[in-house]
């Protein structure tokens, strides 16, 4: 007799993505497995499916309302480390974390980082990532040499930039509805030590940062500015703008050279579920900037930083985004061309006279572009912003603010969306076509969807 | 869907051609271009309403729907579900009919209360059916304050309305949990073109303000919104006066 495999556990909850804005209800699969994530997928009803990681896309991608939503977290394994090669081969649900915490003692860094560890590679696929290192290293999914698929039809398919290029970067980017990704093979960064050189220079308003990132991005791996968004007039776009590389052996400090690639990481604390609306208002906002500003030194030097503070200053408190309070929060991100610094300049004003209670945006300047229909990043300025949900404005401004940006070329990162409306998305995708024609011979009966894709028309 | 803002993508007006459902419709368009489906009788009218929504920018579907055929809202929302998700379904069709011709006409009455009552039901039981399985929507549904406390001048229309609103806030419970929400509006006297000729009531409103009320009601999450707000305290009020009382006030 043949024992039967557990059926992977079901759970009907209600989803959300990490602004918590617009939660749907689905029905949760937990798959360990390939076979799991094959035989949900043939369960799927009219509905369809969603793959799901850790849920660090800010709006509605990995959620499906009234369908199936694969939980992605159990499909966990590393399969092998290339040491020789510097790279891994690892399953789609497998953390950033888990890859640094394996690999930097290694040698080894992730090639892409964004500001948080907690995503799998299978969303750093999905959202084809980019981080501080995009205008010297491009984004994720340029470092995948390949990625084994699971299509609409069942089928596993291997795919690579070299195997079925259109579907490869259909994928990058594709938010996860070309077929859900069960594993990758990533290229590493090789690192001699787990400290960053970290240079930080403080800017007076948008124009010395700009001029100031231009000048001085291509000496500098990493890089990336945060604005203050309250503060208005002169002092609008004053910033603390942070460049970086990972030191050599020989340029740390003799103590730290008998275990240059010690890596440690924590949460320190986790924010309650108990913060009220509105506690993030213009007032405190504003207090906290002033602060921030002030504490920042004007100019420092070879610095040397370690991956969780230079990389990833938000993950020290778990669950940050519930300081939002319950109605939750939404980020705007965009790129404008370089040219289009008017657009970027315009973008801020709006945003700063709004009186939108922004913390800090972030303002980092992209490289080229990749072949990914749906791929964000390209040539230009980007500028991240967080605002609490609540004016009745906000939804206007926003509208307003994608019409500048699609007018002067740009558009918005579909990762961080939750807004975006379809006619306005296809214009700021013009490759939209490419990604329907791979999606309609990969998944003609759109088995593989969400509430973005049903949202934006995908 | 409806967004993270609240903005939404695909509105359905059952009985689209009633001044508050062409009003919300009107409402959304001025924020955003979205999907707009008017269920109603090919009329006129109906291609009137259509060619006004889509001027003011909404991609206008039409749909048959007979208010007094409890076999048409299966067939309409089939219609209407093969276009995709909806995200608002406004339940807007109603008649006022005639208080005297309804003192004593009883195929007047039960033809009043099929429109006004069984198939709102219906329309809202097939709705409600659809959205569970989307996973998402929310259905409006048009009482009246005239349903909170009838009138002799013209409780026959009252009572349908009472039939009305507690079936939509009944409803409004069974789908706790399942994505879907219903929002019960009570408007005191609209002037539309269905009060047309009759003289204002007191607090009397309008479509354009029915339909704000709508959509921040939407926007906010609510269950229930009386327009003007302040119909929800003169109804509490009216609710306890003694029948005595109740029976001689001049409304």
């Amino acid at each position: 007799m043949v024992e039967a495999l557990p059926a992977p556990p079901v759970d009907r909850r209600f989803l959300a993505g990490w602004g918590r804005t617009a939660p749907t209800p689905a029905e949760l699969v937990g798959v360990r497995t390939a076979e799991d994530v094959r035989a949900a997928v043939r369960r799927a009803g009219g509905r369809g499916v969603a793959a799901r990681g850790l849920a660090r896309s800010y709006g509605d991608a990995a959620q499906n309302a009234g369908g199936t939503v694969l939980d992605m977290a159990g499909l966990d394994q590393v399969r092998q480390v290339d040491l020789a090669a510097g790279a891994v081969e690892v399953d789609a649900g497998v953390p950033l974390d888990r890859l640094m915490s394996l690999l930097v003692p290694m040698g080894l860094f992730v090639p892409v980082t964004p500001g948080t560890r907690y995503v799998t590679v299978g969303g750093a696929i999905a959202a084809d990532i980019h981080g501080k290192n995009h205008h010297q290293a491009g984004s994720f999914c340029q470092h995948v040499d390949w990625l084994d698929l699971l299509t609409a039809d069942g089928q596993v398919r291997r795919v690579s930039p070299d195997a079925d290029p259109e579907l490869f970067w259909a994928t990058a980017g594709g938010m996860g509805l070309t077929g859900v990704v069960l594993a990758a093979r990533v290229r590493m960064k090789r690192i001699e030590s787990s400290q960053v050189l970290v240079d930080t220079d403080r800017t007076p308003d948008l124009a010395s940062l700009m001029a100031l990132l231009t000048e001085t991005d291509h000496l500098y791996d990493y890089s990336v500015a945060w604005i203050d968004c309250v503060a208005r007039g002169r002092r609008m776009g004053r910033s603390v703008l942070t460049r970086g590389r990972f030191a050599r052996r020989d340029e740390l400090p003799e103590k730290k050279q008998r275990d240059p690639l010690r890596y440690a990481t924590s949460v320190k604390l986790s924010a309650p579920d108990l913060f009220p609306p509105g506690l993030l208002n213009l007032g405190t906002v504003a207090a906290f900037n002033e602060v921030w500003y002030r504490k920042s030194p004007t100019r420092k030097r070879d610095q040397l930083q370690g991956i969780p503070t230079f990389f990833h200053p938000l993950d020290g408190v778990g669950e940050w985004n519930r300081i939002y309070g319950p109605r939750g929060f939404v980020q705007y991100q965009f790129v404008v061309p370089f040219g289009a610094e008017e657009a970027l300049r315009e973008a801020m004003l709006r945003i700063s006279s709004a009186g939108t209670a922004s913390f800090l945006a972030v303002l980092k300047r992209f490289g080229p572009a990749n072949p990914g229909p749906l791929s964000f990043p390209a040539p230009g300025w980007t500028l991240a912003l967080d605002i609490p949900v609540g004016g009745s404005r906000l939804a206007t401004l926003l509208d307003e603010l994608d019409q500048l940006v699609v007018e002067a070329g740009g558009k918005i990162y579909l990762a961080k969306d939750s807004r975006l409306r379809p006619e306005v998305f296809e214009r700021m995708y013009p490759d939209l076509g490419r990604f329907r024609a791979v999606r309609q011979r990969v998944d003609p009966d759109g088995v593989f969807t969400s509430d973005l894709a049903r949202r934006l028309s995908l | 869907m409806i967004d993270a803002l609240g903005s939404v993508g695909s509105l359905l007006l059952v009985g689209g051609t009633s001044d508050i459902a062409v009003a919300t419709a009107h409402r959304y368009l001025r924020e955003r271009p979205l999907r707009v489906v008017v269920a109603a009788r090919d009329t006129p009218r109906r291609a009137a309403v259509a060619d006004q929504l889509s001027a003011a920018g909404g991609s206008v579907e039409v749909v048959d729907f007979d208010a007094d055929d409890p076999g048409s809202p299966e067939r309409m929302l089939a219609r209407v579900a093969a276009g995709g998700d909806v995200d608002v379904a406004l339940v807007a069709f109603g008649q006022l009919g005639n208080a005297e011709q309804l003192r004593s006409d009883a195929a007047a009455v039960a033809q009043l209360a099929r429109v006004n009552y069984v198939v709102p039901t219906v329309v809202g039981t097939v709705l409600a059916e659809h959205m569970r399985r989307q996973g998402h929507g929310v259905i409006v549904a048009l009482s009246s304050v005239a349903g909170e406390r009838p009138r002799a001048s013209n409780f026959v229309y009252g009572s349908t309305k009472a039939g009305l609103d507690a079936f939509y806030s009944g409803l409004s419970d069974s789908l706790a949990g399942s994505g879907v929400s219903v929002l019960v509006v009570r408007p005191g006297f609209v002037r539309s073109k269905m009060t047309a000729g009759m003289p204002d009531a007191p607090l009397a409103t309008t479509p354009e303000a029915v339909a704000e009320a709508i959509v921040s009601g939407i926007r906010r999450g609510r269950h229930t919104v009386w327009v003007p707000g302040a119909m929800r305290v003169v109804m509490s009020v009216l609710r306890h006066v003694p029948r005595p009382v109740f029976r001689r006030l001049p409304i």
